[in-house]
């Protein structure tokens, strides 16, 4: 009879870039989401093309708490060069699992680990023919010991490899599978299979995706109607426009012709790209560019003229570790207040958090009609881990009844019944004008500028002019603040302490919030931040908590250094724990943090690692 | 300061285009650039030009960065939406509203400076994309609004107010056009609208970038003995290479007489573009050909060698494919698509999804 942990485990490879490790991965991954089971991966990847260290982390949690975890019950040990870490990285009672074909030195070994060794190299060399497959297969045969050591469904794998290759490449079916088998058959002739940590069909993702939220941001630029894509190449956000691409040369395509109904123009810098961004905007277009930190660097002075001339457009933030170069394949939240003002002189801007995939999809629809109603740039902020790791999300779900919000724009017939059109007139006093497309109508031509202008448009140097508008463009962008996502607040009876969070630290912080009511019976209420400028919901959060702790992932504070500054809350009422390494958050290091900001527990919060 | 609007003059004499409107349709706010600014001549050839070809004033678009050249949009074409973006950056935002909408005519007015120092990426991707777009390039090798440093089109030698001359090598933005692919390269004078207006007229025409560098210059920091930009010595070194008109499809048959009394001779050759307009040249070199691009980068070399300002229409591609041929978007703005067409809807989506189980 089996005994053990069912379908509560993380487990880590650890491989090096460039070998192919990432298909094995992704299949072990999949087979467990197919098996109806909560799972996350991530994927701990260098800055670098071969050969450096890369590492592969799968939580999987029946509960549904999958963010990630320092905590690794198992390891799958793949290149030598990290053996010391990846055995330092196991809990007590671990297993290690390795490729036996070279003795591993005696002085790696730790007494509180089993070492699983499996001759993988040893075995693919006599079955295969070739250096490549050798190494490639050498990765998919530890997918089979995994099979069998954690009881992973093998006609789940089975079924998604013919998925993968189908009849037409039956000869990489075959290899593959014959790969799965060696390791499989190794691990449960040699060890007893499964092990005490294993899993078991749930019924979990049934209405679930598997899916990156790069991938779901560009599938939500295509259902928005989003025409105009310009970017330079940077990771971590690179795959949005990639995707973007795929979809459009699928989605939209105009059947006689064979033509695209998009433009995605690969500029020569950020600069261009917010500028042909702008430019598509400002021409009628929906329009948009996906970047990282450093890219929103190099914008800043297009988001202040399109800020000024209020001109719509939408900007993808997939945040990565910063200054500078930073670590470009690790996350941060680190671009909040650089996003929320970006530029020089007085300028704020709309800002989307979401939290995962889903959100990505939602948020980036709903970019679109903001950006056209407030006639302004919007950013959707999400991160390396968001953008670039598959989450499991519920299935996304389109109501055919949408059409865009194109805002106050003027056609020739809505022309004809004003005597005189006036770009920047705040003629219904909310501080959105009207604005007209280029080519439509003589009557609604206009001269955009970034230099001072009046309400009438006209270029001026007057300071009661220049101010007459300036305030107006405020006035817009403090309406926007109940227009945008309202946060996310769950409240629990007699909870005298807040956690404050936003965008992927939401898995984390929830999970350690359940955590610590269950096992320290501490109450604590939660908001999820999901845009900025802040709506009301958001002060009136921390004026009703003793302390909020404001949790997220930068070093500065800039979540709780823009409340302080955007609510009337007292500063007082704030605290932060603060993570930025560049790994996804962990509840455990939420817990600690959160105790020891409570003052409790102190002996928790120590010795928290990676 | 572009906000003296100009009071519409309207006389029964004034000539009509085909459209019915006069030239005065074709202005803009009064100039408010210093009297006698070569811009304002450029403003004048370009007035012409889009009232010769009879362009719907609302169907343009005006694209600009900053300086005193990107001021000049506002001076023509009220009735065209314009866009005074930031420095050196017009190309891109050029782009993005060609790329939304490929049916406007676009007319990009920038100078030395917003060319060629800080927008010199901006110019070379641009011309590299070829998008549809006239791109006028008002060279006086001086920075004016900032009281007349040296510009990077400075010739070597040339020299300041002061007497200090430039000793950093000049960029040509014709030679430059030339080795990165432009599909159409000019210089004209400001001083010589007959020569001009044609040019301007094929740029706008020619579907793709229309690189035009214009001598404009400036009387109040570079026009002075000892400046290779000055009127004076253009006007002394300007040396005519190949005299072009343009024939727009609709002129074209019969094209004959019209055209060889605009140009003159009767040595023409026929350039037909692919969109059926015809550029007419007639050779004043002997063996010119304008089609020719490592020729005409040599004749370049050679002249401005010999301390000549080789002008006209110096080069054209025939075969210029612009960014929408190259992406293959739509024939229809890109903007204007019916949400319905965009849109894949539930049911797609719903598809969609198995591939991420």
């Amino acid at each position: 009879m089996k005994t053990g942990r069912v379908n509560d485990l993380a487990l880590k490879i650890g491989t090096v870039n460039g070998t192919g490790s990432a298909s094995a991965n992704g299949l072990i991954m999949q087979s467990i989401f197919r098996m109806g089971v909560p799972v996350s991966g991530k994927n701990v990847f260098p800055s670098n093309i071969q050969g450096l260290p890369t590492w592969y982390e799968i939580r999987v949690n029946g509960s549904g708490h999958v963010a990630r975890t320092p905590d690794f019950d198992l390891i799958v040990a793949m290149n030598p060069e990290t053996y010391a870490q990846d055995i330092e990285e196991l809990v007590p009672g671990g297993w290690l699992l390795y490729d036996s074909s070279w003795p591993m030195a005696d002085t790696l070994r730790r007494d509180e680990v089993t070492f699983l060794g499996v001759p993988l190299a040893e075995m693919c060399v006599k079955t295969f023919d070739g250096g490549r497959t050798r190494i490639l297969m050498k990765n998919i045969a530890y997918t089979g010991a995994l099979a069998a050591l954690l009881d992973i469904d093998m006609d789940v794998i089975r079924g998604l490899l013919e998925e993968t290759f189908g009849e037409k490449k039956r000869h990489l079916l075959d290899a593959n599978f014959e790969a799965i088998r060696l390791g499989y058959d190794y691990a449960t002739e040699n060890f007893e299979c499964p092990l005490p940590i294993r899993l078991e069909r749930m019924d979990a993702t049934r209405d679930s995706i598997l899916i990156d939220g790069n991938t779901a941001a560009a599938l939500g630029c295509v259902y928005a109607g989003a025409t105009v894509a310009a970017w330079y190449p940077i990771t971590p956000s690179t795959s949005l426009v990639d995707a973007f691409t795929a979809y459009c040369r699928r989605l939209r395509v105009e059947e006689e012709t064979g033509q695209s109904k998009a433009a995605i123009l690969q500029a020569e810098d950020e600069l261009a790209a917010a500028g042909i961004t702008i430019g598509a905007g400002w021409a009628g277009a929906r329009a948009f560019t996906a970047t990282s930190g450093a890219g929103i660097s190099l914008m800043t002075e297009f988001i202040g003229l399109a800020y000024y001339a209020e001109v719509p457009c939408v900007f993808f933030d997939v945040e990565r570790v910063g200054p500078s170069t930073g670590m470009p394949t690790r996350t941060q939240q680190g671009d909040i207040l650089l996003c929320a003002y970006a530029s020089h002189g007085d300028t704020k801007h709309l800002c989307l958090y979401p939290k995962d995939p889903a959100e990505c999809f939602e948020f980036s629809v709903q970019a679109f009609d903001l950006a056209e109603r407030f006639q302004t740039p919007v950013f959707v902020l999400s991160d390396l881990d968001i953008g670039m790791n598959d989450w499991v999300v519920p299935r996304f779900e389109w109501d055919d009844e949408y059409r865009p919000d194109r805002g106050k724009v003027l056609d020739s017939a809505a022309l004809a019944e004003i005597e005189t059109f006036y770009r920047y007139l705040d003629v219904d006093g909310d501080g959105i004008p009207y604005r007209t497309i280029p080519g439509e109508d003589p009557k609604g031509a206009y001269f955009t500028r970034g230099s001072g202008h009046t309400k009438y448009g006209k270029y001026t140097e007057d300071p009661d002019e220049y101010q007459e508008v300036i305030d107006r463009i405020a006035v817009k962008i403090d309406n926007a603040a109940e227009a945008v996502p309202p946060p996310e607040i769950r409240s629990r009876p007699d909870a005298r302490y807040g956690l404050i969070t936003l965008g992927a630290c939401d898995g984390a912080v929830r999970e350690a919030i359940e955590r610590m009511e269950a096992e320290d019976g501490l109450r604590l209420d939660y908001m999820r931040i999901r845009g900025f400028p802040f709506a009301h919901e958001v002060a009136g959060f921390i004026e009703a908590h003793d302390l909020n702790i404001v949790i997220e992932q930068n070093r500065d504070a800039q979540l709780k250094s823009l409340l302080t500054l955007e609510t009337p809350a007292s500063k007082e009422r704030l605290t932060s724990v603060l993570r930025y390494g560049g790994l996804p958050l962990s509840a455990r290091h939420v817990i600690a943090g959160v105790k020891d900001r409570l003052g409790l527990a102190a002996e928790t919060a120590e010795g928290v690692g990676a | 300061m572009t906000y003296i609007a100009k009071p519409r003059v309207f006389h029964p004499s004034l000539e009509k285009n085909e459209l019915g409107l006069t030239r005065r349709d074709y202005e803009g706010v009064m100039s408010t650039l210093c009297a006698g600014c070569g811009h304002d001549s450029v403003t004048a050839a370009l007035i012409e030009a889009a009232w010769e070809l009879a362009i719907p004033t609302h169907r343009a678009a005006k694209m600009s960065g900053i300086g005193c050249s990107s001021k000049t949009t506002a001076y023509f074409m009220s009735e065209s939406h314009g866009f005074n973006s930031v420095h050196g950056r017009m190309p891109s935002v050029a782009s993005g509203a060609n790329a939304a909408n490929r049916d406007l005519v676009y007319i990009g007015v920038s100078g030395d400076g917003d060319s060629l120092s800080i927008g010199l990426g901006q110019l070379c991707h641009a011309v590299r994309r070829n998008l549809n777009l006239l791109y006028i390039i008002e060279n006086n090798g001086v920075y004016g609004l900032t009281k007349g440093q040296f510009s990077a089109s400075a010739d070597m030698g040339s020299k300041s107010k002061r007497g200090v001359p430039n000793e950093q090598p000049p960029i040509d933005p014709a030679l430059l056009g030339l080795s990165i692919g432009a599909t159409f390269v000019a210089r004209g004078f400001s001083g010589d609208k007959d020569q001009l207006v044609p040019i301007i007229k094929a740029g706008i025409r020619h579907p793709g970038l229309a690189l035009v560098d214009v001598i404009s210059p400036c009387v109040t920091f570079n026009d002075h003995v000892g400046s290779t930009k000055s009127y004076a010595y253009t006007r002394e070194h300007f040396r005519e290479a190949v005299e072009a008109a343009f024939v727009a499809p609709k002129d074209f048959v019969p094209p004959a007489d019209e055209i060889t009394a605009d140009i003159g001779s009767a040595e023409v050759r026929d350039v037909r573009m692919h969109d059926g307009s015809v550029i007419r040249f007639r050779q004043v070199e002997g063996d010119y050909d304008a089609t020719d691009r490592d020729a005409v980068y040599g004749y370049l070399r050679e002249r401005q060698n010999a301390g000549e300002v080789p002008t006209g229409l110096l080069y054209v591609d025939p075969e210029s494919r612009d960014l929408h041929d190259v992406l293959g978007t739509v024939d229809r703005p890109l903007w204007d698509l019916p949400f319905e067409e965009l849109c894949p809807g539930s049911e797609a989506l719903d598809a969609l999804m198995e591939n991420y189980r």
